[in-house]
């Protein structure tokens, strides 16, 4: 079930005064279908409605319902047919409803999409996108609040995308269907509706002008005393945190991984050379997470440069909790707080 | 390939071929073709006119195969009552969920009748596996409201004791119940007890792999399991045609050796009796059997919906004139089984089961969040431990940083 409130469609103006995290997606969508003919979007309610989240607003009827429709009630369906379209010449952008409602594809995913390039020694490219709503913070009920991401990012073969603001979700859904390798793309829901004063032609010029940085992080704020690696969802606490420190005195750098595969170590490992000291913060329960990688990675390769342990700020690790508990989830600001302010200043 | 991979343990298998197939058997004890016995009648089983009045006998939609007695008045006296329940259950949570004070409501508004007989075609021992629409089945079942909607207010997610009342967990990942159902039934037979399950799930869900997964293993090992579809035409906005190209959904269960029939989701009359008597040959025969209604949601999918996108008012404003509520209403009248005494007793139900909704729904009950930790496992591992105590001690910083606030203000007073 939908729980997340209703909100207006993407705006279809060429300039639209303030663009959302969905509209941005939306109209990559629409580019996509308007530069190559192989690209079909597929998936439960995506035609009629224009998707619980309305991100495929409109494009049955501006593309056509052979190149934008509804699939009967079926994940592993949608994601078990994607495989044979790309096998076959197509480039299927499919969605998941939902972050838990992905696991039926599960399957699908990990056994033949990862694979298939490796299993036939190259011979095959699976160009699949699989967007996914996902992430907490919305009021939703169980199933809807999952961070799956780890699941996929622990399955090699598949690039793992999480866009934390508007212009990477424009970007970055384009660079993720353009791809020759299957990409699981996340959209944080609770950024959905979140802006940003963008043109979307020069957003499309900027794509279009060939210029790639595929697999690059990015330094979100700059700072000098203690780096916090974060992406997607978390991305705004993050800066919030950042800011709130800074009235401390405490200057906080903000890395904005955006892409966990291929993930970009130097940017990384740059940052946390500069500052000394290095914060994760995921929403995703930590124990075996992505956070882990990045803490275990920063370890190995930053090691002399630290002054004080690695640290993690992420969920509990327990299974998403109710809405009315989930704000005791979450990773807040104080929380990073906290941590920064035990991160050994003393010496 | 090594024996020990394909053979399997436990369950007790039917013997490959019997002299007769089971539906061979079934069919001939009651005198019929193996098709009358598998096949839907050629309708929907219907008794109640939209307008209420009895249909004649030949028009009912029944046959041989397809008899269903009408259960007796007392029965539906009580049928009614709790479909005015759920109906006022209903409208009562949709207001809520206006109001702020659900997290989601997805209401079962136009489907009650639906609802209602998928509890009471059940007896104690048998079990309910509902899913997130099914809540009125779940009240009728005999779960506390306030304890089913503890879920929906955002408190936790499930409010009731699944073994205490034979009803699962309402299920949200399509068709993952009708296992479960599948599964609760096979112990059952195991362990020797008299159960009937029924498992519940829409028209959409019957695309998932899981829905023909159950109904196969119902079937190979012989399990009474009655799969009760409420084909309501729509999975949010996909319209069944987008999930089916069966004749109905009842066909379904033909191919997988399980007799299947449709009835008229908005006639409790047709209902109760079309479901007790698969109840009834489930639990007789050990067999399952698929049920689909022929139904209407008349809200949209939840609060977060706009279903103008997919469906026209006129389809809408057609299906309230097919109501459940003043259908039965009618009938019961007519024939004089609902007087006036009788018709102000359940208004005084319906308006004491709103009212504590109302006074539950509206009560700040905020749930601990240390909980959160109590029931991953049997015990918190260390971690879990460890983490418990982090909250805690935010939770203690936050609450003495409130005193110290409140202190402060009234020193500046
Ligand atoms: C596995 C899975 N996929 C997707 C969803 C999201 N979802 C919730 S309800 C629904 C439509 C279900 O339609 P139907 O089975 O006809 O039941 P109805 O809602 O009409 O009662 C969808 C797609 C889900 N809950 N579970
Ligand atoms: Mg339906």
């Amino acid at each position: 079930m939908t729980t997340v409130t209703e909100t207006k469609p993407a705006a279809q103006s060429a300039k639209p005064a303030k663009l959302t995290f969905a509209g941005a997606l939306n109209a990559a969508l629409a580019h996509s279908l308007e530069a190559r003919q192989d690209v079909v979007v597929f998936g439960e309610d995506v035609g009629t409605l224009g998707g619980v989240f309305r991100v495929t607003d409109g494009l049955a009827a501006r593309y056509g319902t052979d190149r934008c429709f509804d699939t009967p009630l079926a994940e592993s369906g949608i994601m078990g047919t994607a495989v044979g379209m790309a096998l076959n010449g197509m480039r299927p952008v499919v969605e998941m409803q939902f972050d838990a409602f992905a696991y039926p594809a599960f399957e699908q995913v990990a056994s033949h999409l990862a694979k298939m390039h490796n299993r036939t020694r190259g011979r095959v490219e699976l160009p699949v996108a699989v967007r996914i709503p996902y992430g907490g913070g919305v009021g939703g009920v169980e199933h809807h609040c999952d961070s799956s991401e780890g699941y996929y990012a622990h399955t090699p073969g598949l690039k793992v995308y999480v866009p934390g603001t508007v212009e990477d979700a424009y970007l970055m859904l384009r660079e993720a269907i353009d791809s020759p390798d299957p990409v699981v793309f996340f959209e944080p829901k609770k950024l959905y509706w979140s802006k940003a004063d963008l043109d979307l032609e020069d957003l499309r010029a900027t794509y279009e002008s060939g210029e790639r940085r595929e697999g690059s992080a990015v330094v979100a704020r700059q700072g000098t005393d203690v780096t916090l690696v974060t992406y997607g969802p978390s991305l705004p606490t993050a800066l919030k945190a950042a800011e709130a420190a800074a009235e401390d005195g405490v200057s906080v750098e903000v890395v904005d991984l955006r892409s966990i595969v291929p993930l970009d170590d130097d940017t990384v490992c740059a940052s946390v050379e500069k500052t000394g000291r290095a914060l994760v913060v995921a929403e995703a329960q930590g124990f075996a997470s992505v956070a882990s990688e990045l803490v275990a990675r920063i370890q190995e390769r930053c090691f002399h440069s630290l002054a004080s342990p690695v640290r993690r700020v992420t969920g509990f690790d327990i299974p998403y909790p109710a809405p009315k508990l989930e704000e005791h989830h979450l990773p807040s600001v104080d929380r990073i707080l906290d941590v920064i302010d035990d991160m050994q200043w003393e010496d | 390939m090594s024996e020990s991979i394909d053979t399997p343990v436990g369950p007790p298998i039917p013997p490959a071929r019997q002299e007769l197939t089971l539906v061979e058997r079934v069919s001939s004890q009651m005198g019929i073709s193996p098709e009358d016995y598998m096949l839907p009648a050629e309708r929907e089983i219907r008794m109640l006119s939209p307008e209420g009045t009895l249909l004649p006998a030949e028009q009912q939609g029944t046959g041989p195969g397809h008899e269903y007695p009408i259960p007796s008045d007392e029965v539906l006296l009580e049928a009614y009552e709790r479909l005015m329940v759920g109906r006022r259950v209903n409208d009562q949570n949709t207001a809520l969920v206006r109001q702020g004070r659900l997290a989601v409501y997805p209401s079962s508004h136009g489907q009650e009748a639906c609802q209602v007989a998928a509890a009471m075609c059940l007896e104690d021992n048998d079990w309910l596996f509902p899913t997130y629409r099914d809540t009125v089945a779940v009240i009728s079942k005999g779960v506390d409201p306030l304890d089913v909607m503890v879920s929906f207010r955002g408190d936790w997610h499930c409010g009731y004791d699944p073994k205490e009342h034979k009803t699962a967990a309402q299920a949200t990942p399509l068709t993952t119940q009708l296992l479960h159902a599948v599964g609760a039934a096979h112990a059952a037979v195991l362990r020797g007890e008299d159960t009937v399950v029924l498992a519940m799930c829409g028209d959409g869900a019957t695309s998932e792999g899981d829905f023909h997964e159950a109904l196969n293993f119902a079937a190979v090992f012989r399990l009474p399991v009655v799969f009760f579809v409420q084909n309501n035409g729509y999975a949010i906005s996909v319209p069944l045609a987008r999930q089916s190209a069966a004749p109905t959904l009842a066909h379904k269960a033909v191919g997988y050796g399980m007799a299947g029939e449709r009835v008229d989701g908005n006639d409790l009359v047709a209902l109760m009796a079309a479901l007790r008597r698969a109840v009834d040959l489930a639990r007789t025969e050990r067999i399952p059997l698929l049920v689909e209604a022929h139904t209407y949601r008349m809200q949209a999918h939840t609060n977060a919906d706009d279903d103008t996108r997919y469906r026209e008012r006129e389809e809408v404003k057609e299906w309230a004139a097919k109501d459940p509520v003043l259908r039965m209403e009618t009938y019961l009248r007519d024939k004089g089984v609902l007087d006036e005494a009788a018709a102000a007793r359940v208004s005084e139900h319906c308006e004491t089961v709103a009212a504590s909704l109302r006074d539950a729904m509206n009560a700040d009950v905020n749930p601990d969040p240390l909980e959160m930790f109590d029931h991953v496992f049997s015990e918190p591992t260390q971690q879990l431990r460890e983490q418990r105590d982090w909250l805690a001690e935010e939770l203690a910083a936050e609450a003495a940083e409130g005193r110290a606030d409140q202190a402060a203000k009234e020193g500046a007073r």
